[in-house]
C-alpha cells in the first residue's frame, strides 16, 4: 500500500518500469537505432536535405520569372517539374516530416516524461520508409521524362496526359507511389505519437499539464492519421488509372485528336479527395508551430501562457473545424454554388479559435520579461507573417472574392505567408531554442542575427509585393509572362526584385546550414538548461539525454509547464518536477 | 503492481459530473486506464483505416452515381449456375458466412486467451486463419470466374467500366487484409502454442508474462475486418 499526500495529488505508478534494452553496437547505435531522439535527427537530417533541394528548385523558378528568356535551360516543361516538385517537398516531405518526424519524436518523449515512444522499432521503421518514400521521390529526378510537372495538386486528367512532363512517363508514377510510401512511413510513427502522449505519460503529467508544444504535435498527428487516407486512396486511385486504365477520375477525353480508353470518371473526385487532405494538411503543419510557439514566447518572456486552457481548446477546435473546410480550395471546380456558401462560412468560422490564440500570444508578451534572443525574434516574426498571411486567408476565403483572385500570384503570395514562411519561422526558432538540448552546445548568435533579419525581412520582401501583383492579375503557374498586357515595366521590375531577394534569403539559408554544422564543434557550452526553462526536456540528468532519457527514475510532474516568475519563488522558473506543496504554482485549478 | 488507498479522501476535490469525466479522462498516465498500449495502438490504427475504406467506399458511390452508362446488375454478375437455375449472390452469401463465423471462432479465441488455455486459443486462431484463407480461396474463385467472364479494371461487357474498377480494387484491398490477417493470425497462434506468452519470451509481439493480450489485439482487427466486409457486401452487392 502506498500513500498520497493530497496536496501534491500524485499517484503511484500505474505500471512498474520495465527493463530497457541499451543498443549495443554502432549500427543499432546510430543507424537502425530505435531510440526516439536519434530517429528524430535521421528524419530532421532528411527533410532538411530535401528541403534544400526544394529551395534549389525555387531559385530556378525565380530564375526564369525574375528574368524571362535568359536561361535556356528552363523550358517551360522542366518549369512545371520544379513547380510541382517544390511544392510536393516542402508541404510532404519537409513540414510534415520535419514537425511530425523530427519535432515530434524528439521532443513528446523528453516532454510527457516517457522513456522513449511505445514501439521503438514500428518507430524506426517509420523513418525508413520515410527514407525510401524520399529516395523514390529524387529517383523521379533521373527517371526518363523527368519528375512530373502536373502541379503540386496532381491534378487529373492532366496529370496523366501527354503533353504533360512525367504524364506518361515514370514522372506521375513515381509521385504516387512515393506518396503511398510517404503515407504508409507516416502512419507508423503517428501511431507511435498518438498512444504515446495518451498512454505513455509520467506521473502527475496529466493533459492539462501537457506544454502546449505537445499539444500542438499530438492533435496534428491525430489529424494527419485521418487526413492521410483520402490521400492514399487518391493516389492509389490515380495510379490505377494511369497504369491499369481504369477511369475513376478520367472522363471522355480527346487528346492530340486520339479519342482515349478512358470513359465517365470524376476529376472533381480527385479534387474533393486530395483537399479532405490538403486542407487539413495546413493545419498539420500549422498547429505543431502554434504549440511551439506558445512555448518559446512564454519560456522567452518569462510568462505563464495566457489562457492555457483556451490555447488547448482553441487547437482542438481548429484541427476539428478543418475537416469541414476543403472545399474552399475548389471554388472555381464547377462544384454546386451553395457548396461555396457551406464551406466559406466554416472557413470563416476557423478565424475565430485562431484569432483567441493570436491574442493568447500578445497577451502572453504583454508587461512580460522579453528576452530578444533568436527563438524570440523568429516567435514574434512568426506572430506577424501568421498574422499577415491569415487576412489575406479572409480574402480568399470568401467565394465572390476568391473567384477573380484563385489563379493569380495573391493566392501564392497568401499560401507562402501563412504555410511556407510561417512555419518555418517556428522551425528555425525551434531548433536555435531546442539545439542547445540535442547537442549540448549554442548555435552562434551573430550567425543567427544575420539569419533571423535576412531570412524576416526577405520574405516580406518576396511575398509583399506578390501580393500587389497578383491583385494586378498575374497568374500564377505560368512559365513565360513577357508578352502578357498585365506584365507592365513597373510589374516586371517587382518580379526581378523578388527574384533578386528570393536568391539572398536562400543565401542565409545556406549560412544556417553553416551555423548548424559548426556548433555541433564550436558552439559555446549550454548546459542543461540554458533558457531556464520548466518543462521537463531541461531537467534531464545528461545533456544530450542519453538512451531511456531520465536516467534511474522518471521524473514526477508537481505543476503546469507555465511557472514563470511565479510570485515568492526563487527563481523566475519553476520546473515541472519540483514538488508542489511548498512552492506556489500559478496553474489555474 | 502496488495498491492505492488515499491518506484522507475528504481532502481531495474532486470534481462531478461531467467536470469529473474530463477530469479523470485527463488525469496523469493513462487516458484510458485498462488499455494496453498495444490495443491502444489498434484502435487508433483501425480508425485510421476506416477512412481508408471510408474514402474507397464513397469514391465508389460517386462513380456508381455519376456514370450515364447502366451499372451491371449484381445479382445477376455474381449469380452461379447450379443445378440447372441462376443462384443469385450464393457465393458471396457463403463468403460472407464464413467471414462471419471466423469472428465467433476469434472471439471464442480471445474468451480461452484470457483462462490461459493455451491449447484451445491456439486451435481457435488456427481454426479463424482457416475460415478466412477460405475466404481469401473463395474470392480467387470470384475473380477468376469474372475475369474469364470479360471482367476487367477497364471496362465489362455490361455496361459501367467503373464496375470493374472499383470490384477489383476494393475487395482486392479487402482482400490484403484479411491475407495480412491470416498470416499474423498463424503468427500469433504458433506463439500462444509454444507458449511464449506465459513466459513472457523477447522478440516480436511479445507480452508480459502471462499476458495474452496480443490475442485479443489481434482480434479486434480481424473483426473490424469482418465488419468492413460487411458494409462492402451491403454496399457493392446488395445495392
Amino acid at each position: 500500500m502506498v500513500d498520497v499526500t493530497p496536496a501534491d495529488a500524485v499517484p503511484p505508478a500505474e505500471v512498474g518500469e520495465m527493463e530497457l534494452y541499451h543498443p549495443h553496437s554502432w549500427w543499432t547505435k546510430y543507424v537502425f537505432s530505435q531510440d526516439a531522439k536519434v530517429i528524430a535527427i535521421q528524419y530532421s537530417a532528411t527533410a532538411t536535405a530535401i528541403g534544400f533541394v526544394a529551395l534549389f528548385l525555387s531559385w530556378l523558378m525565380r530564375l526564369q520569372l525574375g528574368f524571362p528568356g535568359t536561361f535556356d535551360f528552363i523550358t517551360p516543361e522542366a518549369y512545371y517539374q520544379f513547380i510541382t516538385m517544390h511544392g510536393m517537398i516542402m508541404v510532404i516531405y519537409l513540414l510534415t516530416a520535419l514537425f511530425l518526424g523530427g519535432f515530434g519524436n524528439y521532443l513528446i518523449p523528453l516532454m510527457v516524461g516517457a522513456r522513449d515512444m511505445v514501439f521503438p522499432y514500428v518507430n524506426m521503421l517509420s523513418y525508413w520508409v520515410y527514407l525510401l518514400a524520399v529516395l523514390v521521390l529524387v529517383a523521379s529526378f533521373f527517371a526518363p521524362g523527368g519528375p512530373t510537372g502536373a502541379g503540386w495538386t496532381l491534378y487529373p486528367p492532366q496529370a496523366i496526359m501527354t503533353g504533360t512532363p512525367g504524364g506518361q512517363d515514370w514522372g506521375i508514377i513515381l509521385m504516387l507511389s512515393s506518396l503511398i510510401l510517404f503515407i504508409i512511413g507516416f502512419t507508423m510513427g503517428g501511431l507511435n505519437y498518438v498512444v504515446t502522449v495518451l498512454q505513455g505519460r509520467t506521473r502527475g503529467m496529466t493533459l492539462m499539464r501537457l506544454p502546449l508544444t505537445v499539444w500542438g504535435i499530438f492533435t496534428a498527428t491525430v489529424m494527419a492519421l485521418l487526413a492521410f487516407p483520402a490521400l492514399f486512396v487518391a493516389c492509389v486511385m490515380m495510379l490505377l488509372d494511369r497504369a491499369l486504365g481504369t477511369s475513376f477520375f478520367m472522363p471522355a477525353i480527346v487528346e492530340m485528336g486520339q479519342q482515349l480508353q478512358h470513359s465517365g470518371g470524376s476529376p472533381i473526385l480527385f479534387q474533393h479527395l486530395f483537399w479532405f487532405f490538403g486542407h487539413p494538411e495546413v493545419y498539420i503543419v500549422a498547429l505543431p508551430a502554434f504549440g511551439i510557439v506558445s512555448d518559446l514566447i512564454s519560456t522567452h518572456a518569462r510568462k505563464n501562457i495566457f489562457g492555457y486552457r483556451m490555447m488547448v481548446w482553441a487547437i482542438i477546435a481548429i484541427g476539428a473545424l478543418s475537416f469541414v473546410v476543403w472545399a474552399h480550395h475548389m471554388y472555381v471546380s464547377g462544384m454546386h454554388p451553395y457548396f461555396g456558401f457551406f464551406f466559406a462560412t466554416t472557413t470563416l468560422i476557423i478565424a475565430v479559435p485562431t484569432a483567441i490564440k493570436v491574442y493568447n500570444w500578445v497577451l502572453t508578451l504583454w508587461r512580460g520579461d522579453i528576452h530578444l534572443s533568436i527563438p524570440m525574434l523568429f516567435a514574434l516574426a512568426f506572430i506577424v507573417t501568421f498574422v499577415n498571411g491569415g487576412l489575406t486567408g479572409l480574402f480568399l476565403g470568401n467565394v465572390v472574392v476568391d473567384v477573380p483572385l484563385s489563379d493569380t500570384m495573391f493566392v501564392v503570395a497568401h499560401f507562402h505567408m501563412v504555410m511556407g514562411v510561417a512555419p518555418i519561422l517556428v522551425i528555425f526558432g525551434a531548433i536555435y531554442h531546442w539545439y542547445p538540448k540535442v547537442t549540448g552546445r549554442m548555435l552562434d548568435e551573430a550567425l543567427g542575427q544575420f539569419h533571423f533579419w535576412v531570412t524576416f525581412l526577405g520574405a516580406y520582401l518576396i511575398f509583399f509585393p506578390m501580393h500587389y501583383i497578383g491583385l494586378i492579375g498575374v497568374p500564377r503557374r505560368y512559365a513565360e509572362l513577357t508578352d502578357m498586357t498585365i506584365m507592365t515595366e513597373s510589374a516586371h521590375h517587382l518580379n526581378s526584385f523578388i527574384s533578386i531577394m528570393a536568391f539572398l534569403v536562400g543565401f542565409a539559408q545556406m549560412v544556417f546550414l553553416f551555423n548548424l554544422i559548426w556548433s555541433i564543434r564550436h558552439g559555446r557550452d549550454a548546459g542543461g538548461n540554458p533558457w531556464r526553462a520548466t518543462t521537463l526536456e531541461w531537467q534531464t540528468p545528461q545533456t544530450p539525454p542519453a538512451h531511456g532519457n531520465f536516467g534511474k527514475e522518471l521524473p514526477i510532474v508537481y505543476r503546469w509547464a507555465y511557472d514563470y516568475s511565479v510570485p515568492g519563488a526563487k527563481e523566475d522558473f519553476i520546473p515541472q518536477n519540483v514538488p508542489g506543496s511548498f512552492i506556489p504554482s500559478r496553474e489555474p485549478a | 503492481m502496488a495498491e492505492t488507498t488515499l491518506t484522507d479522501s475528504s481532502q481531495l476535490d474532486r470534481p462531478q459530473g461531467w467536470r469529473g469525466i474530463a477530469a479523470d479522462w485527463a488525469s496523469d498516465q493513462r487516458a484510458f486506464k485498462n488499455v494496453s498500449w498495444g490495443k491502444a495502438m489498434m484502435w487508433i490504427f483501425l480508425l485510421s483505416d476506416t477512412f481508408i475504406f471510408g474514402c474507397f467506399l464513397l469514391s465508389y458511390m460517386t462513380a456508381r452515381m455519376s456514370t450515364r452508362v447502366p451499372w451491371p446488375n449484381p445479382s445477376k454478375v455474381f449469380a452461379l449456375h447450379i443445378g440447372g437455375s441462376e443462384v443469385p449472390l450464393i457465393l458471396i452469401a457463403i463468403m460472407t458466412f464464413v467471414l462471419i463465423s471466423s469472428s465467433g471462432t476469434m472471439a471464442m479465441a480471445v474468451n480461452f486467451g484470457y483462462r490461459r488455455d493455451r491449447r484451445k486459443t491456439a486451435i481457435l486462431m488456427l481454426l479463424t486463419a482457416a475460415l478466412g484463407a477460405t475466404f481469401v480461396g473463395m474470392q480467387a474463385f470470384e475473380w477468376t470466374k469474372l475475369i474469364t467472364e470479360g471482367v476487367r479494371p477497364w471496362g465489362n461487357p455490361w455496361g459501367a467500366a467503373q464496375f470493374g474498377s472499383c470490384f477489383f480494387m476494393i475487395t482486392g484491398f479487402h482482400g490484403t487484409h484479411v491475407t495480412i490477417g491470416v498470416i499474423f493470425l498463424i503468427i500469433v497462434a504458433r506463439k500462444v502454442w509454444r507458449g511464449d506468452y506465459d513466459i513472457g519470451r523477447p522478440g516480436f509481439f511479445t507480452s508480459r508474462r502471462g499476458h495474452y493480450e496480443n490475442v485479443e489485439i489481434m482480434g479486434l482487427y480481424w473483426h473490424f475486418v469482418d465488419l468492413v466486409w460487411v458494409f462492402i457486401f451491403a454496399f457493392f452487392y446488395l445495392w
